[in-house]
Parts: C-alpha cells; sequence; structure tokens
C-alpha cells in the first residue's frame, strides 16, 4: 500500500502545483485578492503532498520493500540503516524526488514569508514556482516513477547501493547542491514576475536578493561538498577534475556570482535592471541545464543513473520551454524596464560591470569546454575530449582578474571616483601584495612558479583591501570597537565571503602548485621518503565491514624521526555488487594534508601505493565554508526585513500601483 | 558626442573587445588542448599520429596483462575486435580495471606503435562501457553502419 500512497500524494501534488500555476496568476491579472491568496495554501498543500510522498520512498527503504524497483536497485538489507535513508535520492528516480521536495520547501518558504509583498507580486512569484514543479512533477510521474513496483516477482534483496556513494559526504552533498540549484528557481520567479509586471525598483531587488544570496551560500557549500567527497573517495587526490558533471554545478555557481553582484548595483542603484533580469534567467536555466546534463545519459558518470532516451528529451524539451518563454517575455517586456540613472566610469558600479564580465566569461568557457565533446560527437565529426589544461588554461587568469577588480571594487565608492583618491588608497595596499607574491614565489617550493605567485599576490591584495577598507569605516568612530559595531551584517558578509575566496586562492595555488606525489611499490617494513616525511609501510590484513571486505592497510609516517601519523587506506570490496571501492588514509592537517591510497595486491605481500603531500588543501574548502557563511550572515541583516515592512505599507498606500517615478530611496549605508 | 552616450560607447567598445579576446583565447586553447580518440583499428592501421597526445582504448585483451616484478609498470593489450594494440602505464591502476573490460586513457604512441598511457580511466560502474570504445567495437562489427556512440 506504503508505495501506492506515495504515488497518489505525488500525483495530488501535481494537480495543486497546476492549479498554482494558474489560479493566482490569473487573479493577479483580474484583481481577483482571493485567487492571488490562494497560492499560499496551493503551495502549502503542495509542499504537504511531496513530503509525504517522500516519506514513503524512504519508509520503502527502511522496510526494505524490494517489490518497489527502485528500492531493489538501491539499497540492501545488509545496508546501515542510515545510508538506507540516503539511498533515497541515490537513484535517478528518488533524487529527483528530493528535487521537487527542495522546490516545494523553497516555495511554502515564499508563501510564508510574502505576506508582506505586493500581493500581485507574490501571486506571479508562487505561479511561476508552481510552473517550474508542474514540469518536474511531470517528468518524475511520467519517465522516472520511483514506486513503481516490481511484481508479481519481487527479489529476495536489493541491487545495493553504489558503494561510492556509501558515504557520509553523500548524504548531505545532494540536498545541500539542490537547495542551491532549486533556490535559483526562486530569484528566476522573482525576475519573471517583474517582467509580467513590467516593474522593477530597488524594493524588488530588497525582496529578491536574499533568496538569490541563500541559494548562492547553498550551492557553494554542495560544491565544497562535492569536491571533497571526491578528493577522499576517489582515492587519486585531486579535488576538481572538470568532470562534464562537476562543471554542470559550476556554471550555475557562477552566473549565480554574477547575478548576485548585479542584484547588489540593482538595489542600491537601480542600475543593471534588464541585465539583473536576464542573469536570474539564465542562472535558473544554467541550472536546469546541469540537470539535464546529470540525468539525461548524456554523460556517463557516477551521477548518470541510467541514460533512457525519453528522459533526456524531456528535461531538454522542458528547458528550451522554459528559456524560449522566458526570454520571450524578456524580449516584449524589459524595454519597459529601463535603468535612467549614469554613473561615472571609474566607480564602484564600473567594477561591478567587470565582476560579471568576467564571471560571465569563465562560465561561457566552462560551457564550451564541456559541450564541444558533445557537439563533436552529435555532428559525427569524432571522438573527442576537452582536457583539464584548457580550462586551466583560461581559468586562472579569469580568476586572477576577478580577484584584482575585487579589491578596487571593494575599495571605490559608488557613482565615482578619482584616480588620485584611489592610487593614494591602494598603492601600498599594491606594492606590500605584489612584494609578498614574489617572495613567496621564490621562498616557498624548489622553483619559482608564476601562477602560484600571482595567486598569493591577489591572497595578499584580496586580504589587506578588506582590512584597508574596514579601516577607512572605522576611523572615525570613537574607537575602533565602536566602529565595528556600526557596520551592517551584510558588510561582513560581502567582507566574510570575500574572504573566503582568498582562502580558497590559498587552497588552489598551494595545493596545485606544492603538492607531491608518488606511486610506489611497497614489502612490508619498506620506506618511502616524499617531500620532508618518511612512510612505513607495515602491512595489509583483512577486515569485514557490515558490507564489505576490506584490504586494510597500515602506514607510519615520520617527520625527523619522529612519529607524525599512522594512516589506514583501505580496499574494499563490496559483497552484493562484487565492486572494488579505494578509501583513502588521510591524516588531515590545516597546513597540509597526508594522504595515501591502496593500489593492487602485487604477490608476496607486496601493495602499489600512492603517496600525496597536499598543502594547504583544507584551505579550498575552509574558503568555501567562509564564503557560504558570509552569504547567510549578508541575509541576516535587518533590512531585509525592516524595509519590506515598511515599503509594503508604502506600496499598499500607493495603492493600485501608478508606475512610481523620480529616485527610490538608496539609503541603507553601501555595502 | 554627449557625455553619456560617450562613456556608453566606451563601455560598449570595451565590452566588445574584452569578448572578442576572451573568444579568441578560448579558441586557442580549445584547439590546444583537444585529445581526439582513435580506437584500436586507427592505431594498428596508422590512421593516429605519433608522438602527439591522444586518447585511445578498448577491451582489455584477458590474458594480456604482464607486470613489471620491481615496479609499478604494467603492460596490456586492448582490442576493438578488428585491431589490437598494446599499452604501456607505470602507476596504480584504476579500481575498475579488469580483464575483460572497456578502458580509455590518454597518452602518446610510441615508434612501435605501442600506446604510452600517462592516465588510465575504467569509470565507476562495472557494467560501464566507455562511449568511444563502444563505438568502435560497433564500428568493427558493422563496417559502414553509423554507430550510436553515447546516448
Amino acid at each position: 500500500m506504503n508505495p501506492e500512497l506515495g504515488l497518489f500524494a505525488l500525483i495530488l501534488a501535481t494537480c495543486l502545483a497546476l492549479l498554482q500555476s494558474v489560479v493566482p496568476l490569473v487573479g493577479s491579472y483580474t484583481g481577483r485578492l482571493r485567487w492571488m491568496n490562494a497560492g499560499r495554501s496551493l503551495a502549502t498543500g503542495q509542499f504537504i503532498f511531496t513530503l509525504l510522498s517522500f516519506s514513503c520512498l524512504v519508509y520503502a527503504f527502511l522496510a526494505d520493500d524490494f517489490t518497489v524497483k527502485y528500492v531493489a536497485s538501491n539499497s540492501n538489507s545488509l545496508l546501515p540503516a542510515i545510508y538506507k535513508v540516503t539511498a533515497t535520492w541515490g537513484g535517478h528516480e528518488g533524487s529527483l524526488l528530493l528535487w521537487i521536495l527542495t522546490l516545494t520547501g523553497w516555495g511554502q518558504v515564499v508563501a510564508m514569508r510574502s505576506g508582506k509583498l505586493p500581493p500581485e507580486l507574490s501571486a506571479r512569484v508562487l505561479s511561476v514556482l508552481g510552473m517550474v514543479s508542474v514540469g518536474f512533477l511531470l517528468f518524475i510521474l511520467l519517465t522516472s516513477n520511483p514506486f513503481e513496483r516490481l511484481l508479481p516477482f519481487p527479489p529476495q534483496d536489493g541491487a545495493d547501493l553504489n558503494p561510492l556513494l556509501q558515504d557520509l559526504g553523500m548524504i548531505v552533498h545532494p540536498p545541500m547542491l539542490y537547495m542551491g540549484y532549486v533556490g535559483f528557481a526562486v530569484a528566476f520567479a522573482f525576475a519573471i514576475a517583474a517582467l509580467m509586471g513590467g516593474q522593477l525598483d530597488s524594493a524588488w531587488a530588497r525582496w529578491a536578493r536574499p533568496w538569490t544570496t541563500v541559494a548562492w551560500a547553498f550551492l557553494t557549500a554542495g560544491i565544497a561538498l562535492g569536491s571533497w567527497w571526491a578528493y577522499y573517495e576517489l582515492g587519486w587526490g585531486g579535488w576538481w577534475f572538470w568532470d562534464p558533471v562537476e562543471n554542470a554545478s559550476l556554471m550555475p555557481w557562477l552566473a549565480g556570482t554574477a547575478l548576485m553582484h548585479s542584484l547588489a548595483v540593482t538595489e542600491k542603484r537601480g542600475l543593471f535592471k534588464s541585465w539583473t533580469l536576464l542573469l536570474a534567467i539564465a542562472t535558473f536555466s544554467l541550472s536546469l541545464f546541469g540537470t539535464f546534463l546529470v540525468r539525461s545519459g548524456v554523460l556517463t558518470s557516477v551521477h548518470a543513473f541510467a541514460s533512457d532516451p525519453m528522459r533526456g528529451l524531456f528535461v531538454l524539451g522542458y528547458l528550451m520551454l522554459v528559456v524560449g518563454a522566458s526570454l520571450t517575455l524578456f524580449a516584449f517586456k524589459a524595454p519597459e524596464i529601463r535603468s535612467k540613472i549614469t554613473f561615472n566610469l571609474l566607480s564602484r558600479e564600473t567594477l561591478l560591470l567587470v565582476n560579471n564580465v568576467l564571471l560571465i566569461t569563465s562560465c561561457a568557457t566552462v560551457l564550451l569546454g564541456t559541450m564541444f565533446p558533445l557537439l563533436v560527437d552529435a555532428l559525427d565529426l569524432g571522438m573527442v575530449s576537452v582536457g583539464p589544461p584548457y580550462f586551466n588554461m583560461l581559468f586562472v587568469p579569469m580568476a586572477l582578474m576577478l580577484a584584482f577588480a575585487l579589491g578596487i571594487g571593494i575599495m571605490l565608492n559608488w557613482k565615482k571616483g578619482t584616480v588620485s583618491w584611489l592610487v593614494q588608497q591602494l598603492r601600498w595596499v599594491f606594492v606590500v601584495s605584489a612584494l609578498g607574491g614574489l617572495a613567496f614565489g621564490f621562498m616557498y617550493g624548489d622553483s619559482f612558479v608564476i601562477s602560484e605567485a600571482l595567486g598569493i599576490g591577489m591572497v595578499f591584495w584580496i586580504v589587506l583591501v578588506i582590512l584597508k577598507d574596514i579601516y577607512n569605516k572605522t576611523r572615525n568612530a570613537n574607537g575602533l570597537f565602536a566602529g565595528l559595531k556600526k557596520l551592517k551584517p551584510s558588510y561582513y558578509g560581502m567582507q566574510l565571503a570575500h574572504f573566503g575566496l582568498a582562502v580558497t586562492f590559498v587552497g588552489a595555488a598551494m595545493s596545485g602548485g606544492y603538492s607531491e606525489q608518488k606511486d610506489l611499490r611497497m614489502n612490508p617494513g619498506d620506506i618511502a621518503e616524499l617531500g620532508e616525511y618518511a612512510f612505513r609501510f607495515d602491512g595489509v590484513e583483512q577486515e569485514h565491514g557490515p558490507n564489505y571486505m576490506a584490504n586494510a592497510g597500515t602506514l607510519t609516517v615520520f617527520k625527523n624521526q619522529e612519529k607524525v601519523a599512522t594512516l589506514h587506506p583501505e580496499k574494499r570490496v563490496y559483497a552484493v555488487q562484487g565492486m572494488p571501492m579505494t578509501e583513502a588514509g588521510i591524516d588531515a592537517g590545516l597546513t597540509r594534508d597526508l594522504y595515501v591510497a591502496l593500489g593492487e595486491p602485487l604477490g608476496d605481500d607486496a601493495w602499489a601505493v600512492r603517496l600525496h603531500i597536499k598543502p594547504f588543501v583544507r584551505f579550498l574548502w575552509l574558503g568555501a565554508i567562509f564564503m557560504a557563511l558570509g552569504g547567510l550572515l549578508a541575509v541576516s541583516d535587518k533590512r531585509y526585513r525592516v524595509r519590506l515592512k515598511k515599503k509594503a505599507a508604502n506600496k499598499a498606500a500607493v495603492a493600485k500601483g501608478k508606475a512610481r517615478k523620480g529616485k527610490t530611496a538608496v539609503a541603507g549605508g553601501r555595502a | 558626442m554627449n557625455p553619456v552616450r560617450k562613456q556608453r560607447l566606451l563601455l560598449i567598445l570595451l565590452l566588445i573587445a574584452g569578448v572578442g579576446v576572451a573568444v579568441a583565447l578560448a579558441l586557442f586553447a580549445l584547439k590546444e588542448n583537444i585529445n581526439h580518440y582513435y580506437s584500436p583499428a586507427q592505431i594498428v592501421s596508422g590512421e593516429a599520429p605519433i608522438g602527439q597526445k591522444i586518447r585511445g582504448g578498448g577491451v582489455v585483451v584477458p590474458g594480456s596483462l604482464k607486470r613489471d616484478p620491481n615496479g609499478l609498470t604494467v603492460t596490456f593489450n586492448v582490442s576493438d575486435g578488428e585491431g589490437e594494440v598494446e599499452v604501456e602505464y607505470t602507476g596504480i591502476l584504476p579500481d575498475l580495471f579488469r580483464e575483460g573490460q572497456g578502458i580509455v586513457g590518454t597518452g602518446k604512441l610510441d615508434e612501435k606503435r605501442r600506446f604510452i598511457a600517462e592516465e588510465l580511466l575504467a569509470k565507476h560502474d562495472e557494467n560501464y562501457m566507455p562511449p568511444e570504445v563502444q563505438h568502435a567495437i560497433d564500428k568493427a562489427h558493422k563496417p559502414g553502419a553509423n554507430a550510436e556512440g553515447a546516448q
């Protein structure tokens, strides 16, 4: 009964989503308040039924209900209970269900918090969200039903979850990533609603901003988790492979980062309006595109579960519908939304434009590199692959330029600045950063590596500019502490996120440029030297896990004759699928990771062993954590709530809004 | 020209210049870093260039795996049903490397048309056949027919 209940709930949710996409929208054009408000209850209903459906699937996993095809192919009675729960999103069907659960969850939060918005706007936002979920719910119901039964002959036991996914990182990575992807649906819905209404002011930007920032924070965390997982689980010691699936999540992140910055300009200065809308559309479309790439089976990887051409066609059709419809709307309505404010060429606006151009260019670069092999294949011109050097060659310089622009952008004021002032402010910062980068390049490692020296120089640059800016902002207050207290959470959030970028730069430059690696054959008792460490191989023993057998190795690491770590890399074979897996042995440290992976047995107790020293690799993910926290901190700013009320009250007073002319308040400090 | 227009023109020109440079760089980088796939049949027939970085791969021929007793160098043959090529690789083999399994690698051909692999990929799923290899096998078995390749 349970799976049928789940399916039934899902069908009900689809019906509610259909209503949600029509009723409030019609209401907003005909002025029926009750119809508009219906959007909220419909969103809640949709969320509850999707949650019910999802719970049914989780229950089916926990109860080992192998009559359900999806459970039978992704679980096993021996699987630890926690992984039974996470196996719910371990395959194609279930992960789509999680996607839609996240979407309806966002819809629910929007419904709860939209009471203060103008009714037309909130009705349209909810309608657009309804449309998005209709598409995905139909996708699940028509092509990927997770509740399909295997009757009358269900298997005795399940085929087990892919061992790579039986892991802590996998428990949290997909929900985080989906929170990000789907969160951009809210920004998208806001953009479409603004286009429908033909008006976009800084109040709109202030409503849309927190949603975008939160979605971005989640996506940042999700990507970082994925990278961390790949690092310790794939046994190669790499943290980014420029794999199409990774790129699929990086592209919306780049576009979303651009959107966040463009929204800041729209809020503060009423500029870049059409551009912001276009970015919101692009970001969500790229999220959908990522889903298409990953889910359609165009790519083969751990994420692409099944290649059913029907699924690919559906997502592609859906993607084209979304992009086509929103761009058409944009073409017709965007001319109504014009910015009439000018700014000086040397101003924060320009630097944010530079930021956007760089981010979008790098996004396009990644897109080109990702799509090129597929394109060539589709045209039957042969089989090619685009290697990581392509991406590094283009992405790294753009990231460096972005970091440089960041420093200038933070320092400059809105509207206008002068060259002499800028030079006066930044000359010492520049000199110190340049010297710092050079000194580092010459002193660290065996040889001077230009990209690493530049990277570290940029780290100096970002951090010093942040400090200088904080100093500038607090020096007129009575004491440092009083000054610091006056600065707003959104300012701290911004600076924390920028600091996070610098921290990630440290990780990328250090682990990219100064990692050491050795693959070798080791007999028990052998000692191998790598860098300033000596690794002693103490042999391999058999161990039993709950659903796997392992060869567990032991290595003892010494530095200057002193023992610093004992590492236990494993080679596991998972019983049901007979699949071998590498579990790396890692001694994590802030300034270096010692990383060891077992290869294959070479006979006579000898093993192939891979040794790594990864300097500062943790900084990569630490920086991502700072970025995500910075985003959340920025959203906590009071102005997103207090102003909301005030603005809504104003709106109500003005009643059926004549397009407001003149300036919208630009108060609220910089940041 | 009034200052607003002038400023806008400047911005647009800057934008166009930037995009132009970026596109040129991107295409250059792409051209330098594309690795073409050659099937074992193409390598045997001499179609594949020597000393240039390419992708190669096929099904690992059962019984062909040989290991250097002192180091980590292995040699094995890959086949697509039409040609067979010897592969040499030094390092740790991927988890899913097995005889009879489809693999793809990047590397160069030496003068004897042996494939010296720098990197080997055997993907995460044991039933997985790299699209390139599938393509090559289909081609070898149905000459003239258009293989479907990756889907």
